[in-house]
């Protein structure tokens, strides 16, 4: 099959796309009924390859269009446009438990898709492709700013969107792995909003000192958002994963510094000790150290640790203070936290209150803990290292793939319709272009 | 609260040939907008197009849909922010834009302001960056330095091999590589080639280019086509017609025509156009008109022509029928004329555009119908090249849809059915 090499074409729109965005991906050119196989192969920061592909058959033109035609088998199954990203696994004989994160958000992702002869399923790196061609996949839209913030001992990066200004602000928090991780923030500023990832856990005076943080930490953030020339200081929100959401719901309820106009937990919980900021917190977990389950493959299972949810007040945030709008996502098959739980209970206090109308949940059935904005691998279970243990282990996050990536998808588009609403007004703004997402 | 208005193009980065959307929301209803877009040259010089729209009941305006009634462009045209660009009042005149550094963007800055008239006075309401490139990721530039061969060669991603193309552009001379960068990036190995860079500019000099592509590891030797606009037209008919070296696979002219210079040296070019400076004529704003020159070119014997009667392979001709600067269109015919005579007018195909002008370049470029040119003799003229605005537009979108599903036929293999 030499010269047929040069019968087959192969293209993917955008071929320079952000993260969120749907391409497609042709074939052309093949023979009618031809057999191919679409494969995705990206090569990491940290240097691991993984991989993704689907069989197709080619139709009576001799053209693959994956985001029409049904795929018969490989990495995803059926009518999937971006199972090549989300479908993407290590490499036979990576080590186990890895996790996607793309560290520098200022260079793109690079992906080679090419397209094999026949049904394949593995061997693809002993091999020479009919055709490839490589995608470039961005956090950050062109003119976007990235600028470090270290005033006030904080440890953060600001995003700043491409425009005049100034822009509505956001507050960025992940969770227990702690480290400065810019990915989202700098996603979300591709979308109009200034976001401010930040640091709580492992940021400079905490690893200096061993000092943990506490609540004024949140709040010297929010005034450094707030304050900042190119931010409308009056229309700030706050989006928190994981250990990121206990602050945002404190902040969002108890703060006198912190005024959102909205709030957002992905995978959250509101228990807690209301009084008290980090460390408490983390003596919380520990205290209920014990009820750490393990799956049997010995993966760590934390969503015990606050269950069952507490009728003691002082251990829950109060939710039916809650004065702004809030987006809870929730992954039903959440190994790590209690989300699904947590929501409910949350449902019913503010039910209770009066203030249920501000409440939306996103509720995603065998969706996992960590979701993340669209189109990057699925981790059911990664290794991890918490912050205050030190210690590394195989932690169990949940989720089966399929409706996992799903449920980014879907979620991370209710959300910039959400942030959009709540932040730059009007009624459903931005539904068309977030329609192309 | 006061909505703020959101303005969003999609893609962000696309190809210089791809079309985008530009979209704003969150507007007042009914309320007159302008869309502007402004780029800054490589040769610091600003460019704008702009257009007037009203937003609809739900606020919105999609450049894509909606008409604009004044600006640059007016009507319903989604690219009308790029190709209608022309430099921003107090420029100097005659300027041309054309890409030099192909491994960057274009970058373009697309904004929103209120109102229509006076727009330049107001703040933009929202502003977004977007990136036009020459080059697809994964597209290698490899500079070619051999045989007293000066040329860039773009060398698509993928396995390979790849057809190749041999790329020329016209008397300007230079090293010019955006519209080889461009093929590349749509899977063909094409090579730009300084061909009046040399010592003593031949047509063997480009026979030596041709065979250094033909001979690339990455390029399949019997699937190399020629494209030339201008003088580079006629090198590239030459190639196809009277070579005995080389045997193009197909070949794409823009504004071509036949006439050999003296000798058939290349070098004498200039000498040829010196030779019948009486036809040259003016328009009302003194821009050179060589079109007389041109039509004076063709009136030569046969054999001073390229020999259109040898050609053995397909030909695509293009020609702007408001060409001043070539008889272009004229030229055109006579090919028809012998090809008919010769029997092998099956090869031919012509796309003739009205009130196109001379410079047919990838689409969504601006138009220049006059810029700044260097002649051998004069100095620096203002040369009028031709085309009103919007007609030369659609001829650069038209025409480059066709040259390249005319080159993917006759360069890819076509697949036999079973």
């Amino acid at each position: 099959m030499d010269r047929k090499n040069c019968c087959v074409k192969l293209s993917v729109h955008p071929s320079r796309g952000l993260m969120d965005e749907k391409f497609i991906v042709l074939v052309q050119k093949v023979p009618p009924g031809f057999q191919l196989t679409v494969h995705a192969l990206h090569q990491c920061e940290d240097g691991n390859s993984w991989e993704a592909f689907g069989h197709y058959t080619a139709n009576a033109s001799g053209t693959v269009n994956v985001s029409q035609d049904a795929s018969l088998g490989g990495t995803f199954s059926g009518v999937e446009a971006m199972g090549l990203l989300w479908s993407l696994r290590p490499v036979p004989g990576s080590k186990p438990g890895l996790r996607m994160r793309k560290k520098n958000v200022e260079t793109p992702m690079e992906v080679t898709i090419s397209v094999y002869q026949g049904h394949q399923t593995d061997g693809f790196v002993n091999q020479v492709p009919l055709a490839s061609v490589l995608i470039e996949r961005w956090y950050m839209a062109p003119g976007v700013r990235r600028v470090p913030i270290t005033d006030c001992g904080l440890t953060a990066t600001l995003f700043l969107p491409t425009g005049p200004g100034p822009f509505p602000g956001l507050l960025d928090l992940w969770g227990g792995g702690g480290l400065l991780v810019e990915y989202r923030a700098a996603l979300l500023a591709s979308h109009g909003f200034a976001s401010l990832a930040l640091d709580y856990l492992t940021n400079k005076i905490t690893m200096e000192t061993g000092k943990v943080v506490d609540n004024r930490y949140f709040e010297t953030a929010y005034r450094v958002l707030q304050q900042h020339p190119q931010v409308l200081g009056s229309r700030i929100a706050m989006l928190g994963l994981s250990f990121g959401s206990a602050f945002t719901l404190k902040m969002a309820v108890y703060s006198q510094v912190v005024k959102l106009r909205c709030a957002v937990c992905i995978s959250g919980s509101h228990v807690q000790p209301i009084d008290g900021s980090v460390q408490e917190i983390l003596q919380y977990f520990h205290k209920h150290g014990s009820k750490t389950r393990f799956s049997e493959k010995n993966e760590v299972i934390w969503r015990e640790l606050l269950l069952p949810i507490p009728t003691d007040p002082s251990l829950k945030v109060d939710v039916g203070r809650l004065q702004c709008p809030l987006m809870l996502v929730v992954g039903e098959d959440d190994q790590n936290w209690p989300a699904y739980d947590s929501a409910v209970d949350i449902q019913e206090m503010m039910e209770r209150a009066g203030n249920s109308h501000l409440l939306t949940v996103l509720s995603y059935p065998k969706a996992g803990h960590l979701i993340e904005p669209p189109y990057t691998p699925h981790a059911r279970a990664s290794m991890f290292r918490a912050v205050d243990t030190r210690q590394k282990m195989m932690a169990l996050w949940g989720g089966e793939t399929v409706e996992h990536s799903r449920a980014q998808e879907d979620a991370w588009r209710k959300m910039l319709v959400f942030l959009r609403e709540n932040l730059y007004g009007g009624t459903n703004p931005g539904a068309t272009i977030l329609s192309h997402l | 609260m006061p909505q703020t208005p959101i303005l969003s193009v999609l893609p962000t980065r696309s190809l210089v040939d791809e079309k985008f959307k530009v979209l704003v929301e969150n507007l007042p209803p009914g309320s007159p907008v302008t869309v502007r877009s402004l780029h800054h040259s490589e040769d610091n010089h600003d460019w704008e197009a702009f257009g007037f729209y009203v937003s609809d009941h739900g606020g919105t305006v999609n450049v894509s849909e909606d008409m604009s009634f004044g600006g640059t462009y007016t009507g319903q045209e989604p690219m009308g922010l790029l190709w209608s660009m022309c430099p921003v009042p107090g420029s100097r005149e005659g300027l041309r834009l054309r890409k030099k550094n192909v491994s960057s963007p274009m970058l373009v800055n697309i904004s929103i302001h209120s109102g229509h008239e006076g727009f330049r006075d107001r703040a933009p309401l929202a502003s977004v960056l977007v990136e036009r490139w020459y080059m697809a990721p994964g597209v290698q530039r490899i500079d070619i330095r051999e045989k007293e061969v000066r040329g860039t060669l773009f060398i698509p991603p993928g396995p390979g091999p790849f057809p190749g193309i041999l790329d020329l552009w016209g008397g300007g001379g230079g090293l010019i590589e955006y519209r080889s960068a461009l093929l590349a990036s749509h899977g063909f190995a094409s090579m730009s080639l300084d061909f009046l860079g040399c010592e003593l500019p031949e047509f063997s000099h480009s026979e030596t280019a041709f065979n250094i592509i033909k001979d690339h590891p990455q390029v399949i030797e019997d699937r190399v086509g020629v494209f030339g606009l201008c003088l580079g037209s006629l090198v590239a008919l030459n190639l196809a017609a009277d070579s005995t070296v080389v045997k193009p696979r197909c070949a794409v002219c823009i504004s071509s025509f036949t006439t050999y210079p003296k000798e058939k040296l290349l070098a004498l070019y200039p000498d040829e156009i010196t030779k019948r400076l009486d036809k040259l004529s003016w328009d009302e704003n003194n821009h050179e008109i060589w079109k007389g020159i041109g039509l004076a070119l063709l009136d030569v014997d046969p054999s001073e022509k390229v020999n259109m009667g040898n050609l053995k392979s397909p030909v695509l001709l293009i020609t702007g029928c408001d060409d001043q600067n070539l008889s272009s269109f004229e030229a055109a015919e006579d090919i028809a004329r012998m090809m008919c005579e010769a029997g092998n007018e099956h090869l031919l195909s012509r796309l003739e555009y009205p009130g196109a002008g001379h410079l047919i370049e990838p689409p969504f470029s601006p138009h220049f119908r006059a810029t700044q040119f260097m002649t051998s003799d004069r100095g620096k003229v203002v040369m009028l090249w031709g085309g009103h605005t919007k007609p030369h537009a659609d001829a650069q979108e038209d025409s480059w849809r066709k040259i390249l599903s005319f080159l993917q036929q006759h360069l890819y293999c076509r697949h036999k059915s079973q």
